[in-house]
């Protein structure tokens, strides 16, 4: 009898527990709950945003931190259905212009002491449509030259101001030394539409390829995607380090940090990674320079701004705008310098950032960041015209099935078991199929 | 000759034993190994067998995130979901296993067949049903899915467990004016303890780990460990040391119970083997 009596109060207690827990589920007024991706720059926003809160009594912040995927995932699904979790979204670039002819997202309305004309024209516009702002950046990155200085110097050779992908290739070779792991050049080779056909992406548009023609028509037995391919595939072949398959932006990132890399060409932010002796083993060695530039010399370069916004299915809007607006301005930024030092302010944003000479002092890859998020025109012309945007992605809802699809695809390249010409009619097919199936193209 | 045969055997098998269990803890042993290391110490190459350990990445996550937050959902989600999850498979098993019909095999193979079915399919339809009940983002409502899902192999479990109990035991107790809830509570339960201890520990276990659920219908109020360890994923800079330390402190707990309740678990587990 006892027994069953220790049985009904342990069930009345979970019954209340979890009662307990299902009354806490709902979000109180003022209330913000920020969802967000785990990057150092975000880390600090979180840290900081306790000042926000002492200056705003009356908001609270409440913090979801998200693995890069299932944030998308998550924040798709939350305003897809109107569930309204999430009162402030990170999402980049590509997410808001889609977004925003979906209806998804809130109109943002800055007043004038958040100088929106501080913000880089590029970035801006890319988070901009129909002139409506969706989004506020948080920071942006681009593409740019990372090398070892000291392993240039011992070969006799000297990174030009603006790097040729030909002459990139010849460095490689002349520095790889795979008896002590140095492997010459370190290119993204894990399968993704945001891993290694960001870099692929964007690697085609400077050779002269591109996705698709004006009638959605695929265009991936083009010789300029031929071209590029051989170029990836051989380099990577010759001079890159085993399983390139393996390797996205962080396995890279750890490759070069730690003296395995001689050339990498990847996104700014590397920069003040590499740049960190705590997280570097090569901090004193590490040199900069521009993207390389391939036969075509021209079209988009790489943009990605991690950005701010407000889902349409948020209740507190006003509070949230104020949050976001918060986290973008030139007082954040001077903030983040007053507690964390100039190195950690976030990059790629705003003019006033790139004005303050102790930035310049404290990051001495600023210029090259600058002068990437200046040039970087996501909207620019390829060498043929193109019915869609974006420089390392295209901006359709249906590129992250086939950018994922087609990084396989490449991917197979690189571990040989098909060839470039193989992995391109592989693609070509692929790709019609997708955009017959979404009725985007007959 | 025979007895070398046997003894070579045996130590042959005692090192395949210990080979294959050193195997499967090694991933382990290696995330706790890297969760003393500093970031840079974790992804050098070749990896660091010794080095001057760090509590850095402790510090961090403890200082990023609320451990304990997690840890509080994760364990009233467990229990929660396996205490109910037993209240049902029980009465279930009983009677699949003492008054079947000829429906009853198929009864159970449907139930069985649900586990067959990707999560990801129902994401959807269970979305909306936790939405437009109010449940998202609440412990009641994974604990209610954590349930669901682990039902059908709790029922199994339970249902094999009950069928190595000797009908004519049961039969006794009827015999003495026992009714069907005190033959099943009184007579059955305690023959069938170890066997429900091991399916509940069985069930904690896989609710505790369970990583798909909690990633989709919880944010914040109800997130429990598995979200903690996701949060510390980073699509741009190290951190697998952090990863690892926060690992470390999600399986730490389960790990403890389990390891002190490894005689019961066993013991449920080979239940009725030698009859």
């Amino acid at each position: 009898m006892s027994r069953l009596k220790t049985t009904r109060t342990t069930l009345c207690t979970l019954a209340l527990l979890l009662t307990g827990s299902a009354l806490s589920g709902a979000n109180a007024a003022g209330t913000l709950t920020i969802a967000t991706v785990n990057n150092g720059d975000m880390i600090v926003m979180r840290q900081l945003s306790k000042e926000f809160e002492k200056a705003h009594p009356d908001i609270h912040l409440n913090w979801v931190t998200l693995e890069e995927n299932v944030l998308r995932q998550r924040v798709t699904t939350d305003i897809a259905m109107k569930t309204g979790q999430f009162d402030v979204v990170t999402i980049g670039n590509y997410e808001v212009p889609i977004w925003a002819k979906q209806g998804w997202l809130t109109e943002i309305k800055p007043d004038a002491a958040y100088d929106v004309n501080d913000v880089l024209p590029a970035v801006r516009d890319s988070l901009t449509v129909d002139n409506k702002l969706y989004a506020l950046p948080f920071y942006a990155e681009s593409v740019m030259t990372y090398y070892r200085k000291d392993l240039f110097q011992k070969a006799g050779l000297t990174m030009p101001d603006a790097p040729t992908y030909d002459q990139i290739r010849q460095f490689a070779d002349k520095i790889t030394d795979k008896g002590n792991q140095v492997y010459g050049i370190c290119l993204r080779g894990k399968p993704g539409w945001g891993e290694n056909m960001a870099y692929v992406s964007s690697l085609a548009n400077t050779f002269g390829a591109q996705w698709f023609d004006m009638s959605w028509k695929p265009t991936m037995t083009s010789d300029a995607w031929k071209a590029t391919l051989n170029w990836y595939v051989s380099a990577l072949k010759a001079d890159g380090p085993p399983g390139a398959t393996s390797n996205g932006f962080n396995e890279n990132l750890a490759l070069f940090a730690s003296g395995h890399c001689g050339i990498w060409i990847d996104s700014t932010v590397a920069g003040g990674l590499l740049f960190d002796p705590k997280q570097s083993q090569v901090a004193d060695k590490v040199g900069f320079a521009p993207a390389p530039k391939g036969p075509y010399g021209k079209g988009p370069t790489w943009l990605w701004a991690w950005s701010l916004a407000v889902p349409a299915s948020s209740h507190q809007n006003a509070d949230a705008q104020t949050f976001i607006t918060w986290a973008t301005s030139k007082d954040y930024v001077k903030l983040v310098a007053a507690q964390k030092g100039w190195v950690a302010a976030p990059p790629g944003t705003r003019a006033s950032t790139y004005a303050a000479q102790e930035y310049l002092k404290a990051a001495p890859f600023a210029s090259f960041v600058l002068n990437a998020i200046k040039t970087a025109d996501p909207n620019g012309p390829t060498a043929q015209p193109r019915p869609y945007t974006g420089a390392q992605f295209v901006g359709i809802p249906e590129f992250q099935a086939i950018g994922t699809q087609v990084g396989q695809t490449v991917a197979a390249t690189l571990s040989d078991q098909m060839t470039v010409d193989q992995a391109l009619t592989s693609a070509q097919s692929s790709i019609t199929r997708a955009l017959r199936q979404s009725g985007r193209a007959r | 000759m025979a007895l070398k045969t046997k003894t070579s055997t045996r130590i042959g098998v005692t090192i395949l034993g210990w080979g294959i269990a050193l195997w499967l803890f090694f991933p382990i042993f290696w995330m706790f190994l890297t969760s003393f290391k500093s970031e840079v110490q974790a992804i050098s190459t070749p990896p660091k067998l010794f080095f001057m350990p760090t509590l850095s990445s402790y510090a961090e996550v403890f200082e990023r995130a609320s451990y304990w937050h997690f840890t509080f959902n994760t364990v009233i989600v467990s229990v929660g979901a396996t205490a109910i999850a037993i209240a049902l498979a029980v009465p279930a098993a009983y009677s699949m296993a003492f008054m079947p019909s000829k429906r009853t095999r198929g009864t159970l193979l449907w139930m069985l067949s649900t586990r067959m079915l990707p999560p990801v399919g129902v994401l959807v339809p269970i979305y909306l049903l936790a939405r437009n009940t109010h449940l998202l983002d609440t412990c009641t409502g994974l604990a209610i899915v954590d349930m669901l899902t682990n039902l059908p192999i709790i029922v199994w479990m339970l249902y094999t467990f009950f069928r190595e109990v000797p009908a004519p035991i049961l039969e006794a107790g009827r015999m003495d004016g026992a009714t069907r809830w005190q033959e099943m509570t009184m007579v059955l339960l305690p023959l069938a303890l170890p066997g429900i201890a091991s399916t509940a520990l069985l069930s904690l276990i896989l609710c505790w780990n369970e990583a798909f659920w909690s990633l989709n219908l919880t944010s914040s109020h109800a997130a429990p460990l598995t979200a903690f360890i996701a949060s510390f994923s980073s699509p741009e800079g190290l951190f697998f040391g952090k990863l690892s330390a926060a690992s470390t402190l999600a399986v730490a707990p389960i790990l403890v119970f389990g390891w002190i309740s490894q005689k019961q678990l066993v013991r449920g587990l080979t239940f009725g083997a030698v009859k």
